[in-house]
């Protein structure tokens, strides 16, 4: 049941940011799975982006201290189960990754034929162009990647898909 | 499988991840590139937060009130249960990359199991995640090796040494011990020679791309799971251990 405290949960949870993509909150990023009530208890259930994240931690504290100005009895609970995935992140935050400069995860596919050897298509999140290439598969944070296009020459992150 | 066994074998998981982890961090700031400093230390990343989703998950299960930190830096060697395939030392770039490649590609063949397995939902769902970071690490390896291998004489002569040399570490991936013989037998691990057909053909075929010779010898170093490990292991977990262990209540 979606009571009117777990309503107001969820809006507070929307000004949680993602502290290394601070433009997009936690809820756009698919992070928290279900706010539920256990009794008194309010539950919030976060699942990790990856395994290392080392914002992991900052985000639960972060949507704990948001839930407990709504609800002081409230705890977070990880999840592993179903494993996150960029399939989660909304078009409206795709959207924002891109006005950010952040090229958006582009869909599992794309990702799937770079493992194979096959080069992806990553458009520039500047120029638009989509001559561009991978620098790195690893970039500044373990969600991203490091590409370059060839076009504006402009170096850019891009959302790896998991 | 017995609970004891189960604890055993999920810090051999745990172990394998967080030592290969913490060596690969030592190249923070040393890589020979800064996009390849980053690339190691994202992997290191990854391999540490598997482990402590392992150790959890074992500490949880053992129920004597051990967490992730308990079990990372207050057993001593003899307790630690890795492969020393992970513990032996960086060397050059070359050395830890065939290191990498060699643990990756077993990674992806024990991943892929464990993330099917009915055995023990809790590592389906950790492995499942560990597959997808993976499949990035492997790839990065795999690269490297091919990079290497088919680059100058001196990258080849020198790939090649490193391939030789580790690979009596390699054996261990699959060695018959007791622990590891009963996850077989429970389904929690893939079987032992299926697996290996598996990891040595995936192996052999970046190998031949890569114009390098595998190695032939079948003889394994050994040792690891029963916490015998070479000397590498004391002196990473002395520098790994000291400030928790020297102020073992301290948050922050």
């Amino acid at each position: 049941m979606v009571t009117d405290t777990i309503k107001e949960v969820i809006r507070r949870l929307h000004d949680v940011m993602d502290p290394e993509i601070p433009f997009l909150n936690v809820m756009e990023m698919g992070m928290v799975r279900e706010v539920l009530q256990e009794g008194s208890t309010l539950v919030i259930r976060i699942t990790p982006t990856y395994s290392g994240c080392p914002a992991t931690d900052v985000i639960a504290e972060d949507v704990l201290a948001a839930a407990k100005t709504v609800h002081l009895d409230s705890r977070t609970e990880i999840v592993l189960t179903p494993a996150w995935t960029t399939d989660w992140i909304g078009e409206e935050a795709r959207l924002k990754m891109a006005e950010h400069g952040i090229a958006p995860p582009t869909g599992q596919s794309a990702d799937k034929a770079f493992l194979l050897g096959k080069d992806r298509i990553t458009p520039c999140p500047l120029c638009k162009s989509s001559d561009t290439h991978m620098v790195s598969a690893f970039g500044s944070t373990a969600c991203k990647a490091h590409f370059q296009c060839n076009v504006c020459l402009e170096p850019f992150d891009h959302f790896k898909c998991i | 499988m017995t609970k004891s066994q189960h604890i055993d074998w999920l810090l051999g998981l745990a172990d394998d991840a967080l030592i290969l982890g913490q060596r690969l961090s030592e190249w923070c700031g040393h890589a020979p590139a800064l996009e390849e400093d980053i690339a190691l230390s994202n992997i290191a990343l990854d391999l540490i937060g598997q482990s402590r989703a392992f150790f959890a998950h074992a500490g949880r299960l053992e129920g004597a009130g051990r967490d992730e930190d308990r079990l990372a830096f207050f057993r001593s060697d003899r307790e630690y249960r890795n492969l020393l395939l992970v513990e032996l030392p960086n060397g050059h770039f070359g050395d830890t990359i065939a290191r990498q490649f060699f643990f990756d590609q077993f990674a992806l063949v024990r991943y892929t199991h464990l993330a099917q397995q009915t055995f023990d939902p809790e590592v389906a769902a950790i492995a499942t995640k560990a597959l997808k970071e993976v499949r990035y690490h492997a790839a990065h390896s795999a690269e490297w090796m091919l990079r290497l291998g088919d680059g100058t004489e001196l990258s080849k002569a020198r790939i090649q040494e490193s391939v030789e040399r580790l690979w009596p570490f390699t054996g261990e991936c699959f060695e018959e011990h007791a622990t590891l013989d009963a996850a077989i037998a429970s389904g929690a691990m893939p079987d032992r020679s299926q697996a290996q057909t598996t990891w040595n053909e995936q192996v052999e075929a970046v190998l031949n791309q890569a114009s390098l010779t595998k190695p032939e010898g079948s003889w394994s170093q050994k040792g690891g799971r029963d916490g015998l490990h070479t000397e590498h292991l004391s002196y990473m977990l002395a520098e790994m251990q000291v400030l928790p262990r020297l102020h073992p209540d301290a948050k922050w």
